[in-house]
């Protein structure tokens, strides 16, 4: 069924776009930041804010949530983060759950515990049909864009001397520093980078799932699958493991429904008996 | 300055001796278990909230000697809590009256039996990868049980939750009373021999050889410690451990839901262990007691807004006291240690 | 020594003064405890029938037959295990003489032991499911049952051209049930449930769900889903084009929650549900109670879920009133059966056989009133009882 792939298509590029940054981080600082849900959440409040309140245009709300994040992750990167590099996993794996758990309240706090609803632009209102398939507007937008996005990631990483600065500390930090890169910058700018990437899934996600304080932790569960499938050494891992896990809980639920719930979690529980490198990581160095 | 040489002077001339020091029980120790005592007559009207706290630290000790002493982060003890809470009390319901079914104490077994068989099964998942990957399966692993306890809701009550659980009175003689009586002690007693049991385990040289294999695997099994068969028996132990604490739940309140499975609870319980001071055994006592307490007095205060608090000390607390209450109270009395070998 | 005696002192002193403050304020005093989801994923129930309550009592004052009434508000977090243990110490530490609320059916199941074993009666104020108050002789609900409000939708869409329906409901226990319940009675006047489909609790994309049913060609989608999820829901049929291929959109109220109905947008326009409240209703006791509701809780509609708070406090403060303030359990839950009166919501009367309540069900349109999204009635059911009692 076209339609149906189209659909797992736009839902896994969304989930590829909020996960991205954590893959990044996680590759690349060897940090395991929970919290990076959170700057999903705000980028979808900041679209909350600006549609509703401010009545500005959706399609502007979303270079502002990425800008807005974006800026949001290096403040927190070089005043709290930092500090927790040489520490253990689990104590990152607390750190960023009391994050979540104090942004979740403040939200609460601040925009009410109701689920806060954004309504499809009216131009990206409706479905194209063709070939007996159809798929809504909104999704070919999301789709669309989201394959920008990715092209325009993986030229980054690969054409740029940024890029290549970023490969090189994510393969081996200490002779990356050794050859005068300067990681901590690198570091900064990256996470920057992913939390602005969150931020705009987030702001994109707001029409299809609506945005409420638990937003983070709801969606945890599916940013983790998709990296611990893909593995944190590309994008390209996380890229088509994003892609496989939404087409898959998609037609699951499609075809099987009896057991449409369960299929991304085996899928993930398999690969990493198999594969604890993910689907496509590399072993690295560590 | 000179006690701290002093005392590791000590330790590398006799470790032996030094361990064999540390494995001895201390004054404040004794303190504690007589004060859980002494709570059925200092404030006898609270026994079910005490009850709570009981099995909570049962639940948060599983995950100490799994984490604190092994090194494996795991989300997913909720899952063996959850199985051991259905598993004594299905027996307890379809067992009515009929011995030994029904019986408190073979719910005990029974429960802590399946939970540690689906904990040996599953160990064997936690043995490969990096601790995000062990952190996703023990998380996978959990969401795939608490979707089945879901659907197969003709076990398990389903949202409804598993009603008429009925265990037969303690030992033939004791009843579960409303005012929770009992049910305080039975868990008390039940935390009590396991916590001996674990303390015991600890201070074994097979307990120690854990803790080597949470300092460096590599050096552990270079010098020729069993490491993937240590970690699946404390993973196995740990996983029963939180089977009992679910039986106890499930008897002492006489209802299962499905809130027994949620990653929610896996959650809290390792929040307390960290709050407590993870390794030390006694974290998870005090920490359950101080979390308890804590979300008491916010809780009433706030109820929506809980939760940023404890987010916030969570962040406090791993910048600046990682090692916990236990920590902080062992740096006071090392500081007063020092204060008082200073002086004399 | 002197320790321990002051000790001992300080401990008599405080168990005396339990026992005084017990006896004294039995007398003038009757407290009833309310165990709410405060916090939590069901908090917007605990929100609105706390609110309703305070609404009543702020209405008829906090006096009935020369004693007063003091509600003591705890909050269960949605565990079940933790209202147990909220109602035993109610029970027996605050010696309350009621207690009610419950939120939800495990919610209810477990504080059911407890009103049989301490004999008081237990209101249930939201919680669903039909077999709750059959398990306990001190359980009486005000709220509705889910079977209660579907069977109407069933029977509605039966008579009115509707032959092939597709269920979608959230796979978890009232999800279920309310499936059964259209499906039995619809399948009995002669429609055809072409699937049943379910969807996990946990879930962002219903699009595989919709596009199953859709593709189904039915005359009818009938869903079901707890009502936070009822936003996204409706937003995902809209994309899904269901009005535009002429499958009307059909459920029970729980997906339309009034409270969140503004916010939902246009895309519910259209769609026909069933249910014992709408804030539309149109009775001067409704007026009433919607104008007052709003003003003292500034951007809050009330709710389904409210009204089961209302009549529930308003059920208790009746039987006080019969019983001359005699809080024996047994007298209440005497007093309480067969009382009948008007709700905001309509006629209800609590059936003396089954404790339930019996009350209207209204069949109603999501439109635009004066720039806001109401359920308009446009049918009633009356006096329905839950159609599963008795039944086994």
């Amino acid at each position: 069924m076209l339609t149906i792939l189209f659909d797992g298509i736009a839902y896994g590029l969304l989930l590829f776009i909020l996960a991205v940054g954590l893959s990044i981080t996680l590759g690349l600082m060897n940090f395991i930041n929970l919290a990076h849900g959170a700057f999903a959440m705000a980028g979808g409040y900041i679209t909350v804010i600006m549609v509703h309140r401010f009545g500005i245009s959706f399609f502007w709300s979303l270079p502002a949530a990425f800008i807005i994040t974006a800026v949001l992750g290096a403040f927190l990167e070089r005043t709290l983060y930092v500090h927790l590099y040489d520490k253990s996993h689990l104590d990152q794996v607390l750190f960023s759950l009391g994050l979540i758990f104090m942004s979740v309240a403040a939200v609460d706090y601040f925009m009410g515990a109701n689920q806060q609803i954004v309504n499809l632009p009216p131009s990206l209102d409706g479905r194209l049909h063709f070939f007996g398939a159809s798929i809504g507007y909104y999704r070919l937008f999301v789709i669309i864009l989201c394959s920008l996005l990715t092209i325009g990631l993986q030229l980054v990483l690969t054409k740029t001397r940024f890029g290549s600065r970023l490969r090189a500390s994510v393969d081996d930090q200490r002779v990356a520093r050794g050859l005068g890169i300067d990681v901590s910058r690198i570091f900064a700018l990256t996470f920057a980078m992913g939390s602005g990437l969150a931020g705009l899934g987030g702001a994109l996600g707001a029409p299809f799932f609506n945005i409420d304080p638990t937003f983070p932790l709801k969606f945890m569960i599916y940013f983790l699958i998709v990296i611990a499938v893909g593995g944190t050494t590309t994008i390209t891992g996380p890229f088509f493991s994003a892609l496989l896990l939404g087409v898959a809980d998609v037609a699951g639920k499609y075809y099987v429904p009896a057991i449409g719930g369960f299929i991304i979690y085996t899928i993930m529980v398999a690969v990493l008996i198999f594969r604890p490198q993910g689907l496509f990581g590399r072993v690295t160095g560590r | 300055m000179t006690s701290l040489a002093a005392g590791a002077r000590v330790a590398t001339a006799d470790p032996g001796a030094h361990l064999v020091a540390k494995a001895r029980w201390r004054w404040p120790e004794f303190l504690l278990w007589l004060f859980a005592i002494a709570l059925i007559w200092l404030a006898p009207s609270r026994y079910l909230l005490f009850n709570e706290i009981a099995i909570l630290a049962l639940l948060a000790l599983s995950i100490d000697l799994v984490l604190g002493f092994s090194g494996i982060v795991t989300l997913g003890q909720g899952a063996f809590y959850g199985l051991g809470a259905y598993t004594a009390g299905l027996m307890a319901k379809h067992g009515i009256g009929t011995f030994p079914w029904s019986d408190p104490l073979l719910g005990l077994l029974g429960a802590g039996l399946v939970a540690g068989f689906v904990g040996f099964l599953s160990s064997f998942l936690v043995l490969r990868g990096s601790d995000l990957t062990r952190l996703m399966v023990t998380l996978g692993v959990a969401l795939i049980v608490q979707e089945l306890g879901n659907k197969l809701d003709w076990i398990t009550g389903g949202a409804d939750g598993l009603q008429g659980v009925m265990p037969a009175p303690l030992l033939g003689l004791f009843d579960f009373d409303i005012f929770g009586r009992t049910a305080y002690l039975y868990s008390l007693s039940v935390l009590f021999v396991l916590f001996l049991l674990a303390r015991a385990l600890v201070n074994s040289p097979s307990g120690l050889s854990l803790r080597a294999i949470k300092g460096n695997v590599i050096r552990a099994r270079a010098i020729g410690i069993p490491v993937e068969r240590r970690l699946v028996v404390i993973y196995t132990i740990g996983a029963a451990y939180a089977g009992i604490a679910g039986a106890l739940l499930a008897q002492t309140t006489q209802f299962v839901s499905l809130d027994v499975l949620s990653f929610e609870k896996s959650a809290d319980a390792l929040l307390i262990v960290v709050f407590g001071g993870v390794g030390t055994l006694y974290g998870a006592l005090v920490g359950s007691i101080a979390f308890k307490a804590m979300y008491d007095v916010l809780a009433s205060a706030t109820p929506e807004y809980w939760s940023f608090w404890l987010g916030l000390a969570l962040v406090l607390l791993v910048l600046f006291a990682r090692g916990g209450i236990i920590g902080l109270l062992t740096a006071l009395r090392d500081r007063l240690d020092r204060a008082r070998s200073a002086r004399a | 020594m002197l320790l321990r005696r002051q000790f001992l002192g300080v401990c008599a002193g405080v168990a005396l003064s339990f026992g005084l403050s017990g006896l004294a304020l039995a007398e003038d005093t009757v407290k009833i405890g309310l165990i709410l989801p405060m916090t939590g994923p069901s908090a917007s129930t605990g929100r609105e029938i706390e609110a309703a309550i305070k609404l009543y009592m702020q209405q008829n004052g906090d006096k009935v037959a020369g004693k007063k009434i003091e509600v003591i508000t705890r909050d269960d977090t949605g565990q079940a295990d933790i209202t147990k243990r909220l109602a035993q110490e109610l029970v027996v530490n605050e010696k309350v003489a009621v207690i009610a609320g419950f939120g939800l059916t495990p919610l209810a199941l477990a504080a059911g032991p407890i009103a049989t074993q301490a004999k008081v009666p237990a209101v249930i104020m939201a919680a669903g499911t039909s077999m709750i108050v059959e398990q306990s002789p001190f359980f009486l609900r005000t709220s509705f049952t889910l079977p209660q409000n579907t069977t109407p939708m069933a029977e509605w869409a039966a008579k009115n051209g509707i032959k092939k329906v597709v269920t979608l409901v959230s796979d978890y226990g009232p999800g279920i049930d309310a499936e059964k319940a259209f499906k039995e009675k619809f399948t009995a006047d002669g429609g055809q449930v072409l699937d049943s489909l379910r969807a996990p609790l946990r879930n962002p994309e219903f699009a595989p769900f919709l596009q199953k049913a859709k593709d189904l060609k039915p005359d009818a989608l009938f869903l079901f889903v707890p009502s936070g999820q009822g936003a996204s829901l409706m937003k995902q049929v809209a994309e899904r084009q269901f009005k535009e291929a002429g499958i009307q959109v059909i459920g029970t109220g729980d997906v339309l929650d009034d409270e969140q109905l503004n916010a939902m947008g246009d895309v519910v326009l259209g769609m026909i549900t069933s249910m014992d409240y709408s804030a539309a209703h149109d009775s001067p006791e409704n007026k009433k109670y919607v104008a007052e509701f709003e003003k003292a809780n500034p951007g809050m509609r009330p709710n389904f879920m409210s009204v089961g708070g209302y009549d529930g406090i308003a059920l208790i403060y009746k039987a006080l009133e019969k019983t001359g303030g005699d809080t024996t359990g047994t007298k209440l839950i005497e007093a309480m059966k067969g009382m009948a009166w008007t709700s905001p919501r309509g006629p209800i009367s609590i059936d003396p056989d089954t404790r339930d309540i019996v009350q209207n069900v209204y069949i109603r349109k999501a439109e635009k009133v004066n720039g806001q999204i109401y359920n308009v009635e446009f049918a009633t059911v009356p006096n329905v009882k839950d159609p599963l009692h008795g039944k086994k």
